[in-house]
């Protein structure tokens, strides 16, 4: 089998200090990013800080930065590479570091939790509930999100802007509220939560979200642009001065 | 010595581990009005249940409205070769369609049959189409669903955390010690109840579907803290994981992929599984094609043998690479593209598609893949009573992939997700109640907390000693050459030494660097449970002197009646695994009566 030479730069430090630091490694056939962090681990640098699970793109855990691109390192093969190329890997830089490429993702925990839940109708009369799998598919794109956060990483609302993470969700969140709206049984109305707490005023559809996510979800197109278009008709002036003199309109429920 | 520096908290019930079994069991608990701890060793969201695919066993009758619980019952104790515990099984079975419909009350989205119902696919071994699923991502869908109805509910989620030791107070658990993985420093949760949900073994084995967190950390503390374990020699090897690129050898291809009509053929593209049907199975599986391609339609046929349960599929496709009929890179070929349009390949089995085309450079809409066996789940597990999934040690409960006697000496594909949440659920309820009817203060004990410490610090600046990493790699070749899916006594007895000569090594473990989220220090606490789960899987596997589901004695190559009436044993004794035979629970004579009636 083919081995290859290749220089990683791979970002060692913590909290407030750091730097790349060279590793020699040999790369086989077949082999990705993360396999070949596992090697430095297991052969130069035991400490070496990551995050992983399944090394199959199913759980999310190894996000990090490749050659400044924002991947999976269990979906990034090595062969997309030039031979001898050096190749530089650091960690998710909206977040915190902790340590190496292992940052402090509590911000989206946190995000996660504001989200106002579900809240479906009642089941029918045998307990059971019917949904058409037309209806189901289109909340479902949103549901193979693995919470990688790789949108929320290179997400400049955020990226270069702490001061807006207190009133902005990220993209991970605004297609968790797609998908929670698009629920063919949901009862909730979160317009409210979408423009004053989850910010979606505050994206500018660059579609950077889009362009990273591991799972192609159309972040963008399927999930925030249909979000703000239902602001706007909510926020049009004309409609809201009708709405002050008529009262408001009834749902049909 | 300077007492050692630990933060601590309290709760009633303390749930170890948040994958299915773990996050049903908390949102119970708090459902009982208790205080809840849950403790995960990696982010939210990220445990193994989030890579399951296939789907979640239940008869709700929705494609096959022939389907009962007590088919599934059934079904379930035949593809355990009838050592399962009965009670677990009727439960289990007859629990499964609730808790399915409350997932979905939960927000789950499975994919719809044509009246807009949960649909339901084929999987080995199930006699009917009963796999609730969404497309071949059901994992996803059950921990997301799950994951999000509990942060709304009082829990106190204790992310990167790893549990090293339970704590009791007497008799009685109270609580447990760890430290947490991002800054290294240490945490003790005192709690009345102890929920083990910490899944399974199989970092163990070289080739595996199983991730870094599966170290048997459960199994492991249940034993240290004087609980017993049973089954433990069962071991599933899935018979179809990724064999080429080296990197991602053992990586899961879901059975949907047989259970949507793919087909296992060698490299004179013969289905040999045609070869390979047991005399325990001839009376319902297909001897011919034809019947075989025509079971998936119409259910008067018999069926296909590429969904035979999966020891007998993992044996039999062990059998065809040693005859040398395997496929290039040592495994054998699944085909799904010659069988079904691409189109729907691609509906059905997205990640699969998607797994091989980025990882492989495989299109399966167009070639078949390559796979062979892989180690993905423990039969065995801490013994629990049925009802109430109480282990031996009061205060102690286990559920999911740790707790033992479910599945017998093999699982059926899809009863996993479902035995989360049924016993998730079980042992949620359950150790609540235990929590609120205990009376008094449970007081841990100090002195073993600083014991426990100390020596969770030693291999930090030793001199000399070893890179934890080649002390794992070590023990993964033994267990996967010596007690792999074919097992010998005399290469059983070799691994029981290489065994003890690991943990000696162990002993001697270096690690480099400071506490703060120290992949090698994480490695070398991990060795303890590893190289313990390693030792009773070898040792129930000596004791038992017959091949039976997830156990195959190349010296005893037969299925023997005697042996199908007890369960191996293991518990510490002064320091020991100590090995004994135990009667299987006796199943009542009505259960009796479902297997006669029918071959």
């Amino acid at each position: 089998m083919a081995t290859t030479t290749f220089t990683m730069k791979v970002f060692r430090g913590q909290a407030g200090h750091g730097d790349f630091r060279d590793y020699k490694v040999d790369v086989e056939e077949g082999m990705v990013v993360l396999d070949v962090i596992h090697r430095i681990q297991a052969t130069q640098a035991p400490d070496l800080a990551c995050r992983w699970n399944c090394k199959a793109g199913k759980c999310g855990s190894c996000s990090a930065e490749v050659n400044g691109k924002p991947r999976l390192m269990c979906m990034t093969r090595m062969d997309i590479f030039q031979p001898g190329e050096t190749i530089s890997v650091a960690p998710m830089r909206t977040f915190p570091l902790v340590r190496d490429l292992v940052t402090d993702v509590s911000y989206n925990y946190v995000k996660a939790r504001q989200v106002p839940p579900l809240r479906l109708k009642p089941a029918d009369p045998d307990g059971k509930y019917r949904m058409m799998q037309e209806d189901v598919d289109r909340a479902q794109e949103f549901h193979k999100c693995i919470e990688c956060f790789l949108c929320q990483d290179v997400c400049h609302v955020i990226r270069d802007h702490e001061e807006h993470k207190p009133a902005f969700s990220g993209p991970r969140f605004l297609i968790k509220i797609a998908g929670l709206d698009m629920h063919p049984l949901d009862t909730v109305d979160r317009s409210d939560f979408v423009r004053a707490q989850a910010g979606v005023g505050l994206c500018n559809i660059t579609k950077c979200c889009t362009e990273v996510c591991p799972e192609h979800i159309h972040i963008t197109d399927n999930g925030i642009i249909p979000m703000k278009e239902r602001m706007a008709d909510n926020y049009d002036p004309i409609v809201w001065l009708l709405r002050k003199f008529r009262g408001a309109r009834q749902e049909p429920a | 010595m300077a007492k050692t520096a630990y933060e601590t908290h309290e709760h009633d019930v303390l749930v170890i581990g948040a994958g299915g079994a773990g996050l049903r069991a908390a949102i119970e608990a708090a459902a009982q009005g208790v205080s809840v701890g849950l403790v995960c060793k990696s982010l939210l969201g990220k445990a193994h249940t989030v890579m399951a695919e296939g789907g979640i066993a239940a008869a709700m009758g929705n494609v096959w409205p022939e389907d009962n619980w007590q088919v599934h019952f059934r079904d379930t104790m035949r593809g355990g070769k009838m050592l399962n515990n009965w009670r677990m099984a009727q439960l289990h079975a007859q629990e499964a369609p609730d808790r399915v419909l409350e997932l979905e009350r939960f927000g789950a989205l499975f994919d719809r049959t044509k009246d807009g119902l949960i649909s339901q696919r084929d999987f080995g071994g199930h006699r009917y189409a009963r796999l609730a699923h969404v497309g071949d991502r059901t994992g996803l869908e059950m921990i997301r669903t799950l994951q999000y109805h509990a942060i709304h509910q009082g829990i106190d989620v204790y992310m990167e955390c790893k549990v090293e030791r339970l704590l009791k107070d007497g008799d009685r658990i109270a609580g447990a010690f760890g430290y947490w993985r991002n800054t290294g420093e240490f945490v003790l949760f005192k709690a009345k109840a102890v929920v083990l949900a910490t899944g399974g073994i199989g970092k163990a084995w070289k080739v595996t579907s199983n991730s870094w967190e599966y170290t048997g950390d459960g199994h492991s503390t249940a034993l240290w803290a004087g609980a017993d374990l049973i089954d433990m020699e069962f071991v599933q090897f899935h018979p179809t994981g990724m064999v080429w690129p080296p990197s991602v050898r053992g990586i899961l291809v879901t059975e949907s992929v047989r259970g949507d009509g793919g087909t296992l053929k060698n490299k004179d593209g013969q289905r040999f599984m045609f070869n390979y049907i047991p005399e325990f199975f001839k009376g319902e599986t297909a001897d011919n094609e034809k019947e075989a391609d025509a079971w998936y339609t119409d259910k008067k046929n018999r069926r296909t043998p590429d969904l035979l349960p999966r020891d007998e599929v993992a044996r039999a496709i062990n059998s065809e690479v040693k005859a040398g009929r395997g496929s290039p890179h040592g495994g054998v070929f699944l085909d799904i593209c010659t069988r079904r349009p691409a189109d729907y390949i691609r509906k059905r089995l997205p990640s699969m598609y998607h797994q091989f085309k980025e990882l492989a450079g495989v299109d399966i809409t167009r070639e078949p893949m390559e796979v062979g066996p892989t180690c993905h789940y423990v039969m065995g597990g801490v013994r629990v009573d049925a009802d109430s999934t109480q282990a031996t040690v009061a205060g102690l409960f286990a559920a999911g992939e740790v707790a033992g006697g479910m599945h017998g000496s093999n699982r059926l594909g899809g009863n996993s997700l479902s035995d989360l949440l049924v016993f998730g659920r079980r042992a949620g309820l359950h150790a609540a109640l235990y929590a609120k009817n205990l009376g008094g203060q449970l007081v841990a004990d100090s002195a073993q907390v600083e014991s426990i410490a100390r020596a969770m610090l030693e291999p930090f600046g030793r001199s000399g000693g070893e890179n934890p990493y080649a002390i794992q790699a070590d023990l993964q070749e033994t267990m996967q050459n010596l007690v792999g899916i074919i097992r010998t006594e005399a290469e059983m007895r070799q691994a029981l030494a290489t065994i003890e000569a690991l943990k000696e090594r162990a002993r001697k473990v270096r690690v480099d660097g400071g506490r703060l989220y120290n992949p090698g220090w994480h490695v070398a606490l991990d060795l303890a449970s590893l190289l313990t789960v390693a030792e009773c899987t070898t040792r129930a596997a000596l004791e038992r002197q017959e091949s039976r589901g997830g156990h195959t004695r190349d010296d005893h190559p037969y299925t023997d009646d005697t042996w199908g009436k007890v369960n191996v044993v293991l518990r510490l004794r002064d320091g020991a695994v100590q090995v004994s035979r135990e009667p299987l629970p006796e199943m009542p004579a009505e259960l009796r009566a479902l297997f006669q009636e029918r071959k």
